[in-house]
């Protein structure tokens, strides 16, 4: 069993912050197939958040094939995340390896390839949900 | 089904205004967030919906029904009023047994196994209470009816940081368990944010802004760029609030179109951002009005 988090400043919507750390957990092995996920119930009573925001984080969940519901029961794991990426950690780091050193020689300092990172990035996501 | 629906409902005291042309629907189940300066008119909204108070104008109907009008009526409807009020003098179990005679549905087993979850000693005078614990005391008589509304006037202004997340935590449990519609008025957004899926921005007796939180979000965007004429946006663009340096603009925009405008940086709304433009937008003189709230049917 996780226990979640909310982060109120940062700015990202309550359960898609809630949608990241079973995702995230998944990836780290925390959460394996068959786990049940915290009930509706002992989420709100312990963050203090409205239910619709657990049962919508739930529901984006099924709809990604990663949990399912099962009636009376609670919300359970049907997938792990973490084998398939550890494995393609490897060469991802070289090709990111490799494009830092690309930056740094084009003239990058630290903070404007993290800047220059971050914006692509959540270029790439925006897009990526839109 | 709608739980409450007001159509240019108003309330004068005197002269004055407290409420004028409120007209907004709420959802049945809703967990409605109320917020606005002092003075903006939420309890005199909040009194309204329970029947402590009269409308000068308009219409309002509760749960299908007039607010007050019979015992079948009050028994829909819980409130907690402002700073939690309960009888001084009364016990912990005077308050249950008075509870359990005034209230037909009234849920014996749930109002004791929250007192003694929540520690409270039976015999104890509500006087010598803390302010935690008399605001829990009061929410367990509001909710011990079974209402279907609950409606929660700053339940938690005067209360620490723990005791305002274990409030907040029992009425979530109250909403996940029985799914009845909540409206909580307070200045505390980062609450709102957690706990509310529709909001209620009030300010000088008017409704500025009413909606479901993740529709008004989408529908508003924050763009920066170079200085701008604002009676040059699109009429898609409706300005909410915008601020000016000698060469940077930046406006916060009601649409529901995506900004294509490539001079513009985009960026999302928060809810606290939301809030405050609306909060302000109604008092500055400017001839960019805000648009009026949204009715949402």
């Amino acid at each position: 069993m996780i226990e979640f988090r909310i982060d109120t400043h940062s700015g990202v919507p309550p359960y898609r912050q809630l949608v990241h750390q079973v995702r995230q957990a998944l990836r780290l092995g925390l959460l394996r197939e068959g786990d049940q996920l915290p009930t509706v119930k002992d989420v709100v009573g312990q963050l203090a958040i409205n239910p619709n925001t657990v049962l919508k984080a739930y529901r984006e969940l099924e709809h990604e094939g990663l949990a399912a519901g099962r009636p009376g029961l609670g919300t359970f794991v049907t997938r792990s995340l973490a084998q398939e990426s550890v494995a393609a950690h490897k060469g991802l780091r070289s090709e990111l390896d490799r494009w830092l050193t690309k930056a740094r020689r084009a003239g990058l300092d630290d903070a404007s390839i993290s800047a220059l990172f971050e914006s692509t990035f959540r270029a790439a996501s925006d897009e990526g949900v839109a | 089904m709608s739980a409450i629906v007001a159509e240019e409902l108003g309330k004068r005291y005197g002269r004055r205004w407290a409420l004028r042309n409120c007209t907004l629907e709420i959802p049945d189940g809703s967990v409605v967030g109320l917020v606005g300066a002092n003075g903006a008119g939420k309890s005199t909204f909040l009194h309204l919906t329970v029947g402590l108070l009269e409308p000068t104008a308009g219409s309002l109907a509760v749960l299908g029904g007039r607010p007050g009008a019979n015992a079948a009526q009050l028994a829909k409807v819980g409130f907690v009023a402002q700073d939690a009020p309960v009888y001084d003098w009364l016990s912990v179990a005077d308050h249950l047994r008075l509870g359990s005679h005034m209230n037909p549905g009234w849920d014996t087993a749930m109002a004791s196994e929250r007192i003694d979850r929540l520690g409270l000693d039976l015999a104890q005078r509500a006087g010598k209470l803390s302010g935690g614990q008399r605001s829990q005391l009061a929410l367990t008589l509001a909710i011990g009816k079974r209402p279907d509304l609950l409606v929660l006037d700053e339940p938690v202004a005067s209360l620490d940081p723990l005791a305002r997340r274990t409030f907040l935590a029992d009425v979530m449990e109250l909403v996940a368990d029985q799914k009845p519609t909540i409206i909580l008025s307070s200045h505390l957004l980062s609450d709102i944010e957690r706990v509310c899926d529709h909001l209620i921005v009030m300010a000088e007796g008017r409704v500025q802004l009413a909606g479901p939180v993740e529709e008004l979000l989408c529908g508003h965007k924050l763009l920066t760029g170079p200085r701008r004429d604002m009676r040059t946006m699109p009429s898609g663009q409706a300005v909410v609030r915008a601020s000016h340096t000698d060469r940077q603009t930046t406006v916060l925009v009601r649409t529901a179109e995506p900004i294509l405008d490539p001079a513009w940086v985009v960026a999302d709304v928060g809810l606290e951002d939301l809030v405050l433009a609306y909060m302000a937008a109604s008092t500055a003189p400017t001839p960019q009005q805000a648009p009026l709230a949204a009715v949402r049917s």
